[in-house]
């Protein structure tokens, strides 16, 4: 079933690759999403097997893969709870944002190569989840890596499109850079690189110290770090965060597949598989906690300003991200599994939602050119309030569990970077609301601010009919501010992944909440595939009564302070960026880490590259080499021409002479 | 004597080649037909080798002994697993090479035909002779052709380069020669087997080793005596520059493995510092040169010395992941890089420049193409499931335990490697053509897809099951690493402490005290 469940998606996004040309369009869509939802029903199969009856984990095997020396590494699907979790998480946001583009991505021209790439990168999503090795983790790893750059870059012609998508490879190599060393420092450490092997030889591996780069450090803190690395680049956390917001460049829908439900939660569910590793180095679960609140931090304060809708949400994405790291680094692994798989709904329904607003205003992005659309687009208007509350942490929607889960557990732990993570956390949290409700504020309530919209103006005024009145448009002016645009409510095949997944976003969190953090469940529905700390979720229920209320504050501050500001006294915001334009600037240039990685990295490499090249090979190596001895062997030009004709010649002389030489020494 | 009629079938076929009758476009014809089948039948004969070949014992098989000038030169043929896989990489990249140069080539066809021929003779004799003369005659007499192939059929500046590429082997290869003439003296005999199973006294190996790193260093190429390698790839054509980067950038390697690792096990394990060193800078320096190329077959010359680094790393890794990680890179590399030289030739055919700013959109217009430049940009950044993962992988695993500093350089090299391979692909593929002739160029023909389909197929296999491909190599480079076992390592960059002890080859105690 699983081995179905994993492959069946190359398979169709082979055929719908390769074959695209060849059985069109709709064959390739249909293949594609109808293989999805056969994936997506398996592995709910699978999963109530794991959450309502007591199956027992499971692996695999498929083929061998590299073997050399004391290394064996195979091709093999791991099923647990912890996967059975992935499983449904990333198949069903698949099925549905499959099922979404065929409304989304109706009018594209390459439609059979945008269903095969989402696809196959479900596909390597699937492999990495099911991984029993870590250097199988790191195939799907670098599998869903490749998938991203190619749907970052869809839209080939635009060059930023293309950059985006080196940018979001390259700086996820980095990441790959201290996974490939931490899996590297593992066979070394523990002689295999079979996860279940590993995790049950950390005790005896546990306080040990080992030779890095000269010095003597702890196995289990170096490891965890550069493992760490790794999920740092593929959740964007902060110092590798900053391809995140630049692959909204990519079609919406995948920005909700990919950079929000399932390939950005990589580097959480590294973190959890491997957490008694973690477990073993106080350490290297501090640096995650902090790593990972301060991420929360600053992609809250940057999501504040931004005025593209999809980077909103692409930085809190990456905020909440930061909170699911800091609940592993409190050591409350349940807590950031529980939020990773409520936010996937969520979140998705967030992007899919935004992915709606574009549709119906023409591929507007930014947020000053919407406004009152509540009216234009109820259905879409709703579950995007759906998604806001459950993002917010509105009481009994799926993020108020899984938010006010990290919280208390990060106050519970007790530790000082878990009470540093609380108390960022709930300033995050009042932030999230903050923004969260400026972006629905700022898209559908007020009046509309559609005129000085290009796109709009463009649809409203262009020669490709939008409404039946478009030929009236620039007859009359339009003084309410529509520009004489009328946007539609998405099709049906948009709108039923908004249902599912605002349902998901409404329930989620009820349903589940004892099984992924109940301190009593939560070791059964776990059974040993993470790291869960039964105490620790004992002391959770027992924090005090301030610490359980913060959350709830924080949404209604946030909240109130938004309401505030875009609705009753929209003069606000541009008077504070009037009178506070550098911090208006800092936040939105995004704390300047792309000035600053620009100015350390990408140009210094090339002005090196460059000195290596002119002034290195060219005047030194060429100069003393090869063209030194020319001018020293031959004068004149008349010379170098014979001798240049001649040199094959002569080789073979020099060649013949030395053997000649040899015979003759040997025979003396 | 299947080595001998394989390395003698080749020959024969140039000469018929060279001397057909008729006029110019109809031995032109001819030249191709009789080159293509030559070079068919041998990949035949390589594929039969393959599957009569005992894949449990190091020792050479299919040997055969002529003494030609005994006890000096023996017509000595041999292979293991080594020479075997590195053999079949040979035979699979010929045909391709000659139908990449059916219709690219239109001046001197039977000559040129006849010229790579002769290589292909001259490469499988270098990988079977089990003479150590008959090797440096093989060896050195293979880069004649390519002379010619550069120097005839070559760009605008071939006369340069290939006077480039003749004035760094000349060097290494005379220093080579004395110092084989002082180890046969010494042993008595010129087989490799047994010069293999010799006990070079420690000091002569530092000096003998040192010569011939002098030659295998130039062949890799490794920095600083890579500049060679750019210039000759630039000027060469499409198939010539393909059995470069496949084939004879493989001899140093094979070199390294056949000679200075078993012959010379204490020089080299006292001399890898040098190594290290040499291919730490070689990854840096080359890939951020690849990085502001603007000519493509440039950018990927220098891509290739930076793989090569790992090739030499991988090998003075001195364990058996370094060694197979070696080996299967050389395989890889010889694929990948020769599928990449060939993707650059379909659109040179096309558009006759190298500058890489002359294309772009190419997903437009040319969606197989695309398509296929994909693949091998990914396979040449190493992503898993294509051979170089399983390549540099078992690399870096192997060099971890010897060196994490040098691991740690050289993995940098991948976050590089993505760099300049994805922007090459950017602005070749992505974009918006440069001019309308861009525009108008023709997607992949049937030829051409027959040319690029094969080494795709081979570099998957390679990705997903590579045993296919270690299985024959094991007991060989068992051998190697059970001569290397116990010497003594160099002090200075090695880290392979764990505590309380890590059992491996060599951690002698005052290389661990060194480090408090």
């Amino acid at each position: 079933m699983i081995t179905i469940l994993v492959f069946l998606p190359l398979l169709t996004a082979l055929v719908a690759g390769l074959g695209g040309r060849v059985i069109g369009h709709t064959a390739a869509k249909a293949l594609t999403t109808g293989g999805l939802f056969v994936s997506a029903a398996l592995a709910w199969v699978i999963f109530t097997g794991f959450w309502l009856n007591d199956t027992a984990g499971y692996t695999v095997p498929v083929l061998d893969w590299i073997e050399s020396g004391g290394l064996s590494v195979k091709w093999a699907l791991k099923v647990d709870t912890l996967t059975a979790v992935m499983l449904v998480v990333v198949t069903s946001v698949s099925a549905l944002v499959h099922l979404y583009s065929w409304g989304y991505m109706e009018e594209d021209p390459s439609q059979s190569r945008f269903f095969a790439y989402l696809s196959l990168f479900t596909f390597a999503m699937l492999m990495l989840v099911t991984a029993d090795n870590l250097v199988q983790m790191f195939f799907g790893w670098e599998g869903v890596g490749l998938a991203s750059y190619l749907l970052i870059g869809f839209w080939y012609h635009k060059p930023s499109a293309n950059a985006a998508a080196i940018k979001a490879f390259v700086v996820n190599r980095v990441g790959d850079f201290g996974f490939s060393l931490g899996i590297f420092g593992t066979f070394l450490v523990f002689g295999t690189v079979s996860i279940d092997a590993i995790l049950a030889a950390v005790p005896q591996h546990s306080g040990q110290t080992f030779s890095f780069l000269g010095s003597q450090v702890d196995v289990m803190t170096c490891l965890c770090l550069l493992l760490f690395v790794g999920a740092m680049g593929k959740s964007a956390q902060l110092g590798l965060h900053t391809w995140l917001p630049d692959a909204m460049e990519g079609p919406t829908p995948v920005s909700a597949l990919i950079h929000a439900a399932t390939m950005v939660t990589a580097g959480v569910f590294m973190v959890c598989r491997l957490s008694p590793m973690f477990e073993a180095s106080p350490t290297a679960q501090a640096v995650v906690c902090v790593i990972g609140a301060c991420t929360a931090l600053f992609a809250a304060t940057v999501g504040m300003v931004q005025n593209d809708i999809k980077r909103v949400i692409a930085y809190s994405t990456c905020s909440q991200l930061g909170y699911m790291f800091f609940a592993a680094g409190s050591g409350a692994y349940g807590a950031a599994m529980f939020h990773l798989f409520t936010h996937a709904f969520f979140k998705a329904l967030l992007f899919l939602g935004a992915g709606s607003v574009i549709h119906a205003m023409h591929h507007e992005q930014d947020m000053r050119f919407y406004g009152g659309l509540r009216k234009h687009i109820p259905i879409t208007f709703w579950m995007m309030t759906i998604g806001t509350l459950a993002l917010t942490g509105f009481f009994f929607t799926a993020g108020y569990y899984s938010k006010d889960a990290i919280l208390e557990a990060a106050f519970a732990s007790g530790t000082s970077h878990g009470t540093f993570a609380f108390f960022v956390g709930a300033l995050v949290a009042a932030l999230t609301s903050f923004y969260s409700w400026r972006l629905v504020f700022l898209t559908f309530f007020g009046k509309p601010r559609w005129a000085g919209s290009e796109h709009i103006q463009h649809a409203a005024h262009g020669d490709h009919g939008h409404g039946h009145d478009d030929h009236h448009a620039h007859d009359h002016a339009h003084d309410d501010g529509t520009a004489g645009y009328h946007p539609h409510e998405s099709p049906l095949a948009m709108l039923v992944p908004l249902f599912v997944l605002g349902t998901g976003a409404l329930l989620a969190g009820w349903v589940w909440h004892e099984s992924f953090v109940g301190a009593e469940e939560g070791a059964g529905f776990w059974r040993g595939s993470l790291a869960f700390r039964e105490h620790l979720m004992h002391a959770m229920h027992e924090v005090p009564a301030w610490v359980v209320y913060t959350p709830s504050v924080a949404f209604f501050l946030g909240l109130g302070l938004a309401w505030h500001v875009f609705l009753n006294k929209p003069s606000i915001p541009i008077w504070w960026q009037k009178e506070v334009p550098g911090l208006y600037q800092f936040l939105l240039r995004k704390w300047y880490f792309d000035e600053l990685y620009d100015a350390i990295f990408v140009k210094p490499a090339q002005w090196l590259g460059r000195q290596f090249w002119t002034r290195g090979d060219q005047q030194t190596i060429d100069r003393f080499g090869p063209n030194g001895a020319a001018d020293m062997v031959v004068v004149g030009a008349g010379l170098a021409r014979r001798f240049q004709t001649g040199y094959v010649y002569s080789y073979a002389l020099v060649m013949l002479v030395g053997l000649a030489a040899a015979a003759a020494w040997m025979m003396r | 004597m299947i080595l001998s009629f394989m390395i003698l079938l080749p020959v024969v076929a140039a000469l018929v080649v060279a001397t057909l009758p008729g006029a110019d476009a109809e031995r032109a014809g001819r030249a191709r037909v009789v080159a293509l089948a030559t070079t068919l039948v041998e990949f035949a004969l390589g594929i039969w080798l393959w599957t009569q070949f005992d894949q449990t014992t190091a020792a050479f098989q299919f040997t055969e002994n002529l003494p030609l000038f005994a006890p000096f030169l023996n017509w000595s043929l041999g292979i293991d697993g080594i020479a075997l896989m590195l053999i079949e990489l040979s035979v699979f990249l010929m045909p391709l090479c000659i139908l990449a140069s059916w219709v690219a080539v239109k001046k001197r066809v039977p000559e040129y035909m006849a010229a790579f021929l002769l290589m292909e003779s001259l490469m499988i004799g270098t990988f079977a002779a089990r003479d150590m003369f008959l090797f440096y005659l093989f060896f050195e007499g293979g880069l004649i052709p390519m002379f010619l192939i550069i120097g005839i059929w070559g760009g605008a500046r071939r006369i340069y380069a290939s006077y480039k590429f003749f004035l760094y082997t000349l060097l290494g290869s005379v220093l080579m020669l004395v110092a084989m003439l002082w180890m046969v003296n010494f042993a008595g005999s010129a087989d490799i087997g047994v010069l293999s199973r010799t006990d070079f006294p420690k000091e002569a190996q530092f000096w003998l080793f040192l010569a011939f790193f002098a030659s295998f260093a130039v062949k890799m190429p490794m920095w600083p005596v890579h500049t060679w390698l750019p210039d000759a790839h630039v000027e060469a054509p499409t198939a010539g520059s393909v059995i470069l980067a496949g084939v004879l950038l493989k001899l140093g390697g094979y070199g390294f493995i056949r000679f200075s690792l078993p012959m010379f096990p204490d020089a080299s394990a006292q001399l890898i510092w040098l190594v290290f060193g040499l291919s730490m800078v070689a990854v840096v320096y080359t890939s951020l040169v690849a990085l502001v190329q603007q000519d493509m077959k440039k950018l990927i010359a220098y891509s290739s010395v930076a793989h090569m680094a790992f090739v030499t790393s991988g090998l003075f890794a001195l364990n058996t992941q370094g060694i197979e990680g070696a080996m299967v890179m050389m395989l890889s590399h010889g694929l990948v890089s020769g599928a990449l030289f060939l993707c650059v030739g379909v659109i040179y055919d096309r558009l006759h420049t190298r500058e890489i700013g002359r294309y772009g959109g190419l997903a437009d217009t040319m969606p197989k193409y695309a398509l296929v430049l994909l693949f091998f940009t990914m396979a040449s950044v190493g992503l898993p499931a294509t051979s170089g993962f399983v390549a540099e992988f078992l690399v870096l695993l192997g060099m971890y335990q010897t060196s994490t500093w040098a691991t740690f350089v050289l993995t940098t090299g991948i976050i590089l490697g993505a760099a300049y391979m994805l922007w090459l692909y950017a602005r070749v593929a992505y974009g918006k053509a440069a001019g309308d002739d861009t525009r108008a160029m023709p997607d992949l023909s049937p030829r051409e897809i027959a040319i690029l389909v094969p080494i795709i197929l081979a570099t998957l296999w390679m990705g997903i099951y590579p045993k296919s491909f270690q299985a024959p190599m094991k007991p060989a480079i068992a051998e190697v690493v059970a001569r290397l076992e116990g010497r003594e390592l160099a002090t200075v960059p090695t880290d392979m402490t764990l505590s309380p002890a890590l059992p491996a080859i060599a951690a002698p105690a005052h290389a661990a005290e060194s480090h408090h």
